[in-house]
């Protein structure tokens, strides 16, 4: 089973830090199409606080975990994935658009609103043995995620995944999602 | 292994993690892949340790990355030193007003861009990418700061390949390069 965690819901307590963190994200209206409050975390960024408390959470959640790899989503899963796995003194591996590594890759495709996208990361360095957290800097409608547990879990039959995101919009952001869509769905995925 | 700090082991830690990958992304090109290093959290940690040695004293009040790899090294290292990490991204990426500068490709231009606001004409930019070529990139960055009037204090990078000259490039702006490992490759 996949366990997607989300902090503030974590039911870990009134964690102050979690408040600190969700002040620090700047909205951003009807960007990148109308209707979509798209949530900016260069203003967390800016904040080394607000930052160091992303990362702080994370580790203290999955230090005893037997964790082995992070691997982060281009491009804001990297800012927080690989902090952490230096954190958690384990490797970090970069999830990546098609033609970006310059190895050979394995990918896996994902929906978006029109046509498709892949995901793709070196071969060979994701192994059965591993274990594996997912990080990204949010999650939507969770098509990238997905395709991250796949390209994990599908191809080598590994154990549960774990999957951490600093903001899960469904439960803390009301955001409309029901006005008109047009385009590709950037930040949507 | 160039740097003149004594024969620091850590380099050359550092230098065989990378991998390098012969035509790509094209005929003649030895690329320097650091998701091997990467891979290695000692070698990887060795990156940021050796950075947060350099800078920790110098005032250094932003840490500006480049899309992408520079994210990888350069958000670590904001957080040790405690200071503020401003992602330098291709167009089309932030979604708040930006400010950007253009530079040469061999074919065209590109651009790179940061968000209005988050480096100001006060602060203090480490410039952090994983590779500097031929320097088109951090030149952008350095006019991008410079177009703020924020001061780079320096341009590190875990790898220079000094045959393409990117330090020259640099030269008239007034930034001192730091690099890790030099390979005289193309």
């Amino acid at each position: 089973p996949i366990e997607a965690l989300t902090m503030a819901a974590s039911g870990e307590g009134k964690d102050a830090r979690l408040e600190t963190i969700s002040r620090s994200i700047r909205e951003i209206p009807n960007w990148p199409k109308e209707g979509i409050l798209f949530q900016d975390i260069t203003t967390t960024l800016l904040d080394p606080v607000a930052f160091g408390h992303c990362v702080d959470i994370l580790y203290e959640r999955y230090r005893d975990k037997g964790v082995t790899v992070v691997a982060g989503f281009e491009a804001r899963g990297l800012i927080f994935g690989a902090p952490l796995a230096l954190r958690l003194k384990c490797a970090f591996v970069p999830l990546r658009k098609p033609k970006k590594l310059p190895g050979e890759t394995i990918g896996e495709e994902y929906s978006l609103e029109y046509g498709t996208d892949r995901i793709e990361m070196h071969v060979g360095h994701v192994k059965a043995s591993d274990k594996v957290l997912l990080v990204d800097d949010l999650i939507a409608t969770g098509g990238t995620m997905v395709a991250g547990v796949k390209l994990m879990q599908v191809r080598f039959q590994l154990s549960p995944t774990l999957s951490p995101c600093s903001m899960t919009l469904n439960d803390h952001k009301q955001v409309d999602r029901s006005g008109p869509k047009t385009g590709k769905e950037e930040g949507r995925n």
